[in-house]
């Protein structure tokens, strides 16, 4: 037993021989987050976060409840009951132009066949309607039109009182997995392997009714369709379960450019296999995007990819970030002059590699940063994984892992990026983790000192 | 923990003149008087001379009208405790000094018998015959059957130490207040229901003789009426005026002035009863429409008795026990409450004092003192809730505002134990003026703390409301409330109130007993008084006259209660005439002079001093003294009534005890038998007290195993480092008794989140997870057998860069390196501290400097935030750096030590609601090593 002890306690057995991942000792120096605080209110898997202002952010889960959290202080600040089911799809809700108050609203929706409109300052539900046929999946607020449209074997419109205004036919079983607005009021569904585009058509003086129309369907992916996101005005992206990535033109929907087997996850499955660890396809699997003006970051399976949009190719990945498969990620401002990105996987941790350029010249160009990755694992116990770097081809760019973030206990659903107060992690342990920078922290906690004694008139500053 | 008391140097007065003492001269407030005896060369612990007994003890006596003063009971009740001390001959003492007026009875001008409500008298006594010195506390309660109402009584707390008695003084009389509030309390109620039952027992009388009157009218109706007719007719009518007496006395009873139950924190349920009780019954008189009646009437339904028509005032029946004239359940809070006053003042005054001088000087260091100190929350509620005198109303509580020692503390021992760290701040200052801008400093924390610092810089004296009262009374018709409904309760003013105070004190006694002059009022006596007051034997001779012409007097005047004045009250005076009480000493006079101006209604002190009569002191060699003694320098008078008691160290110290008490609890209570707690303490489950502080013997155990583990490990530094700094420890081991046992004595290295609890768990089976980091710093863990990558171990692993372990059974740790300074300072694996609490102690002051460092370190503002706009995060952060290596001497790890506690300091002080919720966790990725033995 005393094995853990003297090898450092970090990975203890199999794995930690056989993986190829980068890991990082615990020296992280980049790693700015030193301070962590626990946020219990769900009793079970927290898969839903979103960001509601400066400050606040809700939380939504298998446990039907949505919690609103004050990311500073961690403060639980409203529990809103009301779904007897998971949530399936949680988004803010802008409010009425014509509503007197301006309260932040969220809408959700759950398995239990219902959406409710929440106001997030009162915690009252604002309203609940419950005619579906099927559990909504996917919601999105077109503010253009006023209108906004929840997916799931359907597809239905609906105006800002929540009225319905028209919907298409039965689609699919299955349902549509994500749902992205386009320009020419369209939106792109994801339905199992096929992309549809669909038109809504406003009311006219012809017509007083709302109209929604299929244009076109997209059949080019061979696997279903797991991750679908606009990467700029010109095109949106879409990943499938069999690691095609194909990128569309927006206006005319046509595929720009499409990269299917250039992740050759061959090599590393092979000893993934071996440990069964992961099984093939998942490995992968395109979960998730983020991108900036340049690039697009994929999660592919258990990596993360760096695809420049210009050359058409990916210029960086590291193909074993985690553990285990990619769920989630996002982009971080840039900091000093490098780009960061986090990944969260569905291992117990997040763990946040960076991506940055080795050489300064290219830095301007392409990546230039460093990316924290969150990575999660499906395999059970090991905890950290970092990210590396991998000098693709000509570009002098890479992946540097810069810190990884251990605190769940079970896979990482998703995270959330504040500016002030850090990043907010949730997962299926039902717990929250809000990831602060220690020393920024500190820093606060002083003004907040300094500025109550001011406050109690004790404060004396020196002559 | 500031000072150590077991460390407390013995000294003999001669040799500390010889010696030459180079060391910085010992603060004046840690000097403790010198032992009487030394010059005997006695060891001052060893047991006084003379006394009959083996340690304090509390004793409850009656003035019981059959037999006299006799003795009721003891605290403890162990007769090895009292030994061959005669209590009945004690009993008498302490009985006969008792003057409390407690006028019951006809009036002159009043129709009805008045109850008064008489405050206690608290007086000090020795007998050098027994070599023992008492506390007397005498109250009153009332008794229907009892003549006059009222049964006088008495509680002594007796000690061979008559120091000790002088110096406690004041928290003597603020416990035994407590205890003699509830007693009443409880007194009152079963008063009123016996009244009740008495005037149904009448009504029904009344009933039965007016049926009969009828009767007999109706036989007779030949025009005149039998003799026996006439019989029953006076019969009824001497029945009508009992009835309407006994409502009367009832209605007083329960107008008691329910304000002076303020602040009687023990008595807490009864408060609202009494509350109901004297707005009801200010307004109805009839007990029936009360709403509080049901408080009295809600007992099994009472059958009313025929009450004969004479009265048997005899001597065959029996009187009430204590128990049975107050109620048992106030009787219990008593006892319990006259158990924790023996706990609290148990052991050698030098102890108490010391302990209270502690005691106050971390009540100071507010702002740090929760980071490592044991504070009861019992004292915070305490104090946030100070009794607060009614308008015009003297302070009744006044003595919980004279602390002793305290006094003396006040800013300067700030310095003492900050001293060590080298702030060249305001050295150009002169001493006052560093003094002044300390409290300055101070003050930027708290303005009540400002308060506090202030009043005991500049007054340092105690402005006290309370006197010993040889005359109670006087002081009870001030403090009733002038309302209408007690109008009536006042006490006109008769002749005897011209008396003069001295003569109230009788000292009928034939004996030695001697009332030793105990005035909390010192605050009014200068200090040329003081000086002069050795001398103040020699003026009691003068007083014997006056003292013999006063109880010749008293005697004259109310004759009816001269029978028993033994233990009755005489009337008391009104203020304004205590200054002839004085008149013909010297330092009398002056006294009295200087008292007379502060005798406003609120500030009623008498003050008096009682000699004892002349001829028998000469026989027995009696103690004269005075409380003077024991108070601090008096600097002024003018201090008023300031929140004193945020500063009393008897609160403290019996917040202290109450965790004591229930420590100590199995024991004591039941019997005498030393107690086992502390032995239990390492294996119990501290889940069971998981908040509690240590008592004494438990820190002493902690210490002793803290110092076996320093000396047997060699890695307890970085262990004791990773403590301090805040990165959970997780000592791991198979064995339940030896993990806890070790998780016990470091965890007083364990910094609080809050006062609340201490982030420290004992003993758990289950994998750790990421909240426990947050929540616990110091975690026991069981080491089971299970397949790799599951259980404990692997979670242990995982979280690997948050923790230390502490492998207990291959004595291996795991956990960053240190290089600091500080906990080698700390633990010193040479270290010639053999003892356990001793060691504690020693833990105690050095993180008390630490905590000091940490102060300053969290509230120096440039040090954290810009001085101007122009500085940039970097000269801050520069001279944060500085300031930690070069003014704080902090070297490398060190300075994490300190900005972890800062960060507590900081989260604390911002929080609105101290002791909610846990700190965040904090960590930093640094490399862990192992160590290995």
């Amino acid at each position: 037993m005393l094995r853990w002890l003297i090898g450092g306690g970090r990975e203890p057995q199999g794995l930690a021989e056989k993986s190829p991942l980068q890991t990082i000792g615990e020296e992280q120096t980049q790693n700015p987050y030193t301070e962590l605080l626990v946020l219990k209110a769900h009793h079970d898997i927290v898969r839903f976060l979103v960001r509601l202002d400066e400050y606040r952010f809700a939380s939504a889960g298998d446990d039907g409840i949505v919690v609103v959290w004050n990311a500073q202080t961690g403060e639980k600040l409203l529990e809103l009951n009301g779904h007897t089911q998971k949530i399936t799809a949680l988004i803010t809700f802008p409010s009425l132009e014509a509503c007197e108050e301006k309260n932040q609203l969220i809408l959700t929706a759950s398995a239990d066949r219902t959406v409710i409109l929440w106001d997030c300052d009162t915690g009252r539900q604002v309203q609940k309607v419950s005619c579906f046929q099927s559990t909504v999946k996917c919601l999105i607020v077109l503010q253009r039109l006023d209108v906004w449209l929840s997916g799931g074997n359907d597809l239905c419109v609906w105006n800002q009182k929540l009225d319905l205004l028209c919907k298409t036919s039965h689609l699919s079983d299955t349902g549509i997995s994500a749902l992205i607005e386009i320009p020419k009021n369209c939106v792109v569904a994801a339905v199992g392997k096929e992309l549809i585009i669909f038109q809504l058509v406003a009311p006219t003086e012809e017509s007083l009714e709302w109209d929604i129309l299929e244009i076109k369907r997209l059949l080019d992916h061979q696997d279903h369709i797991l991750s679908l996101v606009n990467v700029n005005d010109v095109s949106f992206v879409t990943g499938s379960h069999v690691g095609e990535m194909i990128i569309w033109d927006i206006l005319d929907w046509t595929v720009q450019a499409c990269e299917c087997n250039f992740w050759d996850p061959s090599p590393q499955l092979d000893t993934q296999q071996e440990i069964k660890l992961c099984q093939k396809p998942n490995d992968i699997s395109i979960h998730h995007f983020t991108w900036d003006e340049e690039n697009v970051f994929a999660a592919v399976g258990r990596g993360l990819y760096v695809y420049n949009l210009q050359m058409k190719r990916v210029i960086a990945c590291q193909k074993s970030a985690h553990d285990s498969n990619v769920l989630h990620i996002a982009k971080l401002p840039n900091r000093k002059g490098r780009r960061s990105a986090v990944t969260c996987s569905h291992k117990n941790h997040v763990q946040y590699a960076p991506n940055r350029h080795v050489y300064t010249k290219p830095l301007r160009i392409g990546i230039s940063g460093f990316f924290n990755m969150w990575g999660f694992g499906r395999v059970n116990k090991q905890a950290s994984q970092p990210v590396k770097k991998q000098q693709e081809n000509a570009p002098p760019c890479s992946l540097e892992l810069i810190g990884d973030l251990i605190g769940h206990s079970s896979s990482v659903e998703m995270f959330l990026y504040f500016e002030d107060h850090g990043l907010v992690t949730c997962s299926a342990d039902h717990l929250i983790i809000l990831w602060k920078n220690g020393e920024r922290e500190s820093g606060l906690r002083s003004l907040k000192l300094f500025q109550k004694l001011e406050e109690d008139g004790d404060l004396y500053l020196a002559v | 923990m500031i000072s150590a008391p077991d460390v407390v140097a013995f000294t003999k007065e001669e040799e500390y003149e010889e010696e030459p003492y180079n060391e910085p001269a010992l603060p004046e407030e840690y000097s403790v008087p010198l032992f009487p005896f030394s010059s005997q060369g006695a060891n001052p612990w060893s047991k006084l001379s003379g006394a009959k007994f083996s340690r304090d003890f509390i004793l409850i006596s009656e003035f019981s009208e059959q037999v006299g003063p006799q003795p009721l009971l003891t605290i403890p009740n162990d007769t090895k405790v009292f030994g061959t001390f005669d209590l009945n001959y004690f009993s008498l003492r302490i009985m006969s000094v008792d003057y409390q007026a407690s006028f019951v009875g006809h009036p002159p001008g009043s129709a009805y018998p008045k109850l008064n409500f008489v405050e206690d008298s608290k007086v000090v006594l020795g007998d050098s015959k027994e070599g023992a010195f008492a506390y007397v506390h005498h109250l009153t309660l009332y008794d229907l059957e009892a003549r006059g109402f009222v049964r006088p009584f008495c509680m002594a707390y007796i000690s061979a130490d008559q120091h000790k008695i002088m110096q406690q003084f004041q928290e003597l009389s603020a416990e035994f207040s407590k205890a003699s509030e509830c007693l009443k309390t409880g007194n009152r109620k079963a008063f009123a229901g016996e009244l009740e039952k008495k005037l149904k027992d009448l009504d029904y009388t009344r009933t039965v003789l007016h049926t009969e009157t009828e009767i007999q009218k109706k036989a007779n109706d030949k025009g005149f009426y039998s003799s026996q007719a006439i019989e029953k007719a006076n019969e009824l009518a001497s029945v009508e005026k009992s009835i309407i007496e006994h409502q009367d006395l009832l209605k007083q009873i329960r107008s008691y002035p329910h304000r002076k139950l303020k602040g009687s924190a023990l008595c807490c349920g009864e408060t609202e009863h009494t509350q109901d009780q004297t707005s009801q019954a200010a307004t109805t008189s009839n007990p029936d429409e009360s709403a509080d009646t049901d408080l009295y009437t809600c007992r099994p339904a009472y059958t009313p008795k025929l009450i004969k028509a004479k009265s048997t005032k005899c001597f065959d029946k029996k009187l009430k026990t204590l128990e049975e004239l107050c109620d048992t359940e106030y009787f219990t809070q008593t006892l319990a409450q006259l158990s924790h006053i023996e706990h609290m003042f148990r052991g050698d005054l030098c102890y108490l004092l010391t302990s209270q001088i502690d005691r106050a000087l971390l009540k100071q260091q507010h702002i740090t003192n929760f980071l490592f100190e044991d504070f009861v929350e019992v004292a915070e509620k305490q104090e946030s809730a100070p009794p607060k005198p009614g308008p015009g109303r003297p302070p009744s509580r006044s003595l919980e505002e004279c602390p002793i020692p305290q006094v003396l503390i006040s800013v300067g021992s700030y310095k003492s134990s900050v001293e060590s760290v080298p702030i060249k701040m305001e050295q150009e200052l002169g001493d006052e003026e560093y003094k002044e801008a300390d409290v300055a400093e101070m003050s930027s924390f708290d303005p009540q703390e400002n308060l506090d610092y202030l009043d005991m810089d500049m007054k340092g004296s105690i402005s006290s409301g309370e006197s010993i009262e040889v005359l109670g009374t006087e002081k009870s018709t001030a403090v009733l409330p002038k309302s209408d409904s007690q109008a009536s309760l006042t006490v006109p003013l008769s002749p005897q109130v011209v008396r003069s105070k001295a003569v109230s004190h009788r000292t009928i006694s034939e004996d030695s007993i001697e009332v030793l002059s105990t005035c909390p009022s010192e605050a009014l006596i200068p200090e040329d008084f003081k000086a002069s007051y050795p001398s103040a034997i020699n003026e009691e001779e003068s007083y014997a006259d006056d003292s013999e012409g006063a109880i010749h007097f008293q005697a004259s005047v109310s004759a009816p209660e001269l029978g028993e004045a033994e233990e009755g009250g005489l009337e008391t005076p009104p203020s304004q005439i205590d200054s002839s009480c004085c008149i013909g000493k010297e330092s009398d006079s002056l006294r009295v002079r200087l008292s007379t101006p502060a005798h406003t209604p609120s500030d009623q002190d008498g003050v008096v001093s009682i000699p004892p009569q002349r001829y028998r002191q000469k026989d027995q060699g009696f103690h004269v003294d005075f409380a003077v003694e024991n108070a601090s320098p008096l600097r002024d008078s003018s201090s008023e009534g300031f929140p004193a008691d945020e500063l009393d160290p008897s609160r403290l110290l019996a917040s202290r005890d109450v965790s004591k008490t229930s420590l100590d609890n199995y024991s004591d209570s039941a019997s005498n038998m030393s107690s086992l707690a502390s032995t239990s303490s390492d294996r119990t489950p501290p889940s069971a007290h998981p908040t509690g502080p240590s008592s004494e013997r438990h820190k002493k155990r902690a210490g002793q195993n803290a110092l076996k583990f320093i000396r047997q490990y060699p890695f307890a530094h970085p262990a004791i480092y990773s403590l301090l700094s805040g990165r959970t420890l997780v000592v791991l081991g198979e064995d339940e008794a030896i993990v806890r046992k070790l998780v016990t004595a470091l965890s007083i290295f364990v910094p609080n989140h809050s006062r609340y609890a201490k982030p420290v768990k004992h003993w758990v089976s289950s994998p750790l997870h990421i909240t426990d980091f947050q929540r616990w710093k110091l975690i026991g863990l069981q080491r089971v057998a299970a397949p790799a990558g599951a259980g404990p171990l692997h979670a242990l692993s995982r979280y690997s860069r948050y923790t230390s372990v502490l492998d207990l059974d291959n004595k291996a740790l795991r956990c960053p390196l240190y290089r600091g300074a500080l906990v080698p300072r700390l633990a010193d694996h040479r270290t010639q501290i053999k003892r356990g609490s001793t060691y504690y102690l020693h833990v105690q002051s050095t993180l008390a400097q630490l905590c000091s460092k940490a102060f300053l370190y969290t509230f120096c503002h440039h040090l954290h935030l810009p001085a101007h706009d122009k500085e940039t995060e970097e000269v801050v952060a520069g001279r944060q750096a500085s300031f930690l290596k070069l003014t704080l001497g902090l070297v490398n790890e060190d300075v994490k030590v300190v900005q972890y506690l800062a960060e507590l300091l900081k989260l604390r002080y911002v929080q609105d609601t101290p002791g909610t919720g846990h700190p965040m966790l904090r960590f930093d990725y640094v490399p862990s090593f192992l160590y290995k033995i």
